[in-house]
């Protein structure tokens, strides 16, 4: 789950990191209020779930409370990459001497988590990585020990940061703390600057929190914003499926993510695209079925549907069950192309006879009908 | 011969008395997989599927010799479980349960591995199974049949789907394992591929990878230098957009890390083949094996 840069922010003030004052704005109203009650230049920022705000034009100086109002209704109602900017972060402008980056991720090849560390901040850092790998220090992190302070005092001399030594190392010291704290599996910030009276403040961040964990933190699992997230990803989290919206015209309803990824990947072999991917999970009974069946043809995109099932625990003619009531009851709106093996396939078989249901011997037979009853490419 | 697992395993259950560790038992002994006992704090002394539980690992490795302990318990306790079962000696711990918190795999993986006597498969997997002799894990056991080819997955249905397959075309498995699909595991391909290549029974290895992560990189490493029989690789998700999770917390290609173009690549200069399909899959061990 993302958070907003303003709810990051938040996080790591509360871990004692540095942030410049700010507060959201969802009028130009309020905007140039804020901007006058800081009676300094601020700095207006979109707050939508993706990065590339900057170009976008999602971040801009104001020096007057006029300017911030005016700066504040441009920005707002933007769409940046398919997001629209309802609210803005009104923040005090930082006097920037230099800008850093710090970030923790997750690395699997260490199986642990890696602080990166860089004199390079304010940019991509990806671009940083892949143009000057050498400009980014990586250390893993022993996780029973976390980062100490002696460890964050030799990254900071490693990667050549200047400034005040301690106050960087604390920094990274309440950056790991806020990590495991929150259970994130992302925590930058991107630009951490030192302003020209030597303050280290962070000026951006980003945090991503690991969804597996955000049982232990019911506060931050508030902060899931319904219209952040594809209206159908998110009826169909509440169905407690895995969807992602893609963009292709092919409806796929598969058992298991690697099946689904499949399946997917079949479609675009033999020329089609995928409109999203479904896992209805293991063992799924008809009920299951129908639901994401469903969610599926609420699609308007969707031309046709590829159900692909391999029976182990999930019993095919359930899935079979599913498929009928959903014909039944009149939701079955476009051609729908099935190949199910393995426990009952015999069952769903002669439960679909004479049905108006496609049945295929396999994927591949399945993937090619599919596609040719969706007219190739979505 | 096979690996990890055989018809001499005995297997405790972590979770026997909840719903998944009650059904998955019952399977498990059908298949022949040796269930000696159970284990659920505050459930000790009862039994379940007529196998005596425990309160804890320790309490059922006093009372039996214990090869491999298969955990069935909830997300916020699974990790915990998995170090209960290592630090009572217990050599093989096989992690079902799926949505474990992150930082709980990497606190828990790290201590395991410190240990250096505990093989931990999982978590989020479908486990592993040596057909007609041990299954330690969920997957159908009916489309296994024992055979020559060993299968290494990262998901689930997609091992189903190869080792059906397989079976039918008359290969057959020697030992499958699926490793799971979280970014955070116990034992990938690397570890699992010098097991096989020391195996008598398997004459070929089937890697199914997906994207995410860099372990079919690491993996294409080891067969280039030191695989002595032929594998036959899979890659699961190519057509996946960049950023998106694909089900598998795992399967998520993040900057250039992950990608399918670098696994390709990776098993391409390692002279392994790639199917584009599962029944190609067949086809490239057919190549191999004759």
């Amino acid at each position: 789950m993302n958070l907003h840069e303003y709810q990051a922010k938040e996080i790591l003030a509360k871990y004692g990191i540095p942030v410049p004052p700010g507060k959201i704005a969802y009028t130009a109203d309020e905007a140039k209020q804020i901007a006058t009650e800081f009676g300094d230049m601020v700095v207006i920022k979109a707050q939508v779930h993706t990065g590339g705000r900057g170009k976008a034009g999602g971040v801009k100086l104001a020096k007057t409370p006029e300017e911030a109002r005016e700066k504040a209704s441009q920005i707002l109602g933007l769409n940046i990459k398919g997001f629209i900017t309802k609210k803005v972060l009104v923040a005090k402008a930082v006097d920037i001497a230099k800008e850093y980056y710090a970030g923790l991720i997750l690395d699997r090849v260490t199986q642990r988590v890696v602080l990166m560390l860089s004199k390079e901040g304010g940019v991509d850092i990806e671009e940083v990585a892949a143009a000057r790998p050498y400009a980014i220090i990586k250390h893993p992190i022993d996780p029973h020990k976390g980062l100490r302070p002696f460890e964050a005092r030799a990254l900071v001399k490693r990667a050549g940061l200047e400034g005040n030594l301690n106050k960087l190392a604390q920094i990274l010291v309440q950056l790991y703390q806020a990590y495991e704290g929150i259970d994130a599996s992302t925590a930058e910030i991107n630009p951490l600057v030192i302003t020209t009276g030597g303050d280290v403040v962070a000026a951006d961040a980003k945090i991503v929190l690991d969804d597996n964990a955000l049982y232990r933190h019911p506060e931050l699992s508030r902060l899931r914003e319904a219209e952040a997230e594809h209206p159908l990803e998110v009826e169909a989290s509440n169905y407690g499926f895995a969807y992602v919206k893609l963009d292709g015209n092919v409806g796929i309803i598969g058992n298991g993510a690697g099946l689904v990824m499949y399946t997917l990947d079949l479609v675009q072999r033999v020329g089609g695209k995928a409109a999203n991917f479904l896992d209805i999970g293991g063992g799924a009974k008809a009920d299951v079925v129908y639901n994401a069946l469903k969610v599926v043809l609420k699609d308007p995109d969707v031309k046709g549907v590829f159900i692909n099932i391999f029976g182990g625990i999930t019993r095919a003619d359930e899935v079979a069950k599913g498929v009928i009531r959903a014909m039944d009851e009149g939701i079955l709106t476009k051609p729908v192309a099935m190949r199910v093996a393995g426990t009952a396939e015999e069952e769903a078989k002669t439960l679909l006879e004479g049905r108006p249901i496609y049945m295929y011997p396999t994927s591949v037979d399945a993937a090619k009908a599919v596609v040719a009853m969706t007219g190739g490419q979505g | 011969m096979s690996i990890l697992v055989n018809k001499n395993t005995r297997v405790l259950v972590q979770g026997i008395t909840g719903r998944e560790g009650a059904f998955h038992t019952e399977q498990m002994i059908k298949a022949g997989t040796q269930v000696v006992a159970g284990m659920t704090p505050g459930k000790g002394g009862q039994t379940a599927q007529g196998i005596p539980v425990y309160d804890t690992v320790k309490e059922a490795a006093n009372h039996h010799h214990i090869d491999a302990s298969i955990i069935f318990v909830p997300a916020p306790g699974a990790a915990d479980a998995a170090l209960e079962a290592a630090h009572a000696g217990i050599p093989l711990v096989v992690l079902i349960t799926e949505g474990i918190p992150t930082m709980d795999m990497v606190k828990a993986v790290a201590e395991i591995k410190a240990m250096g006597n505990v093989r931990l498969i999982g978590g989020n997997c479908p486990g592993l199974i040596t057909p007609g002799e041990c299954k330690l894990g969920i997957m159908p056991a009916n489309v296994f049949k024992r055979g020559r080819v060993g299968l290494i997955s990262r998901s689930g249905t997609v091992t189903y789907e190869t080792a059906k397959a397989l079976s039918d075309a008359g290969y057959g498995i020697s030992t499958c394992i699926g490793i799971g699909g979280d970014p955070i595991i116990g034992t990938t391909f690397k570890d699992l591929l010098p097991m096989f290549n020391d195996d008598p029974e398997t004459e070929a290895v089937v890697v199914c990878g997906e994207i995410g992560g860099s372990d079919e990189e690491d993996a294409a490493e080891y067969i280039k230098a030191h695989m002595k029989k032929p594998v036959v690789g899979f890659i699961g998700g190519r057509s996946a957009p960049k950023g998106k999770k694909m089900g598998h917390a795992g399967a998520i290609i993040m900057g250039n890390v992950g990608t399918p173009e670098s696994k390709l690549a990776a098993f391409a200069a390692a002279g392994v083949p790639v199917a584009d399909t599962i029944d190609e899959i067949v086809e490239l061990v057919r190549a191999k094996l004759g």
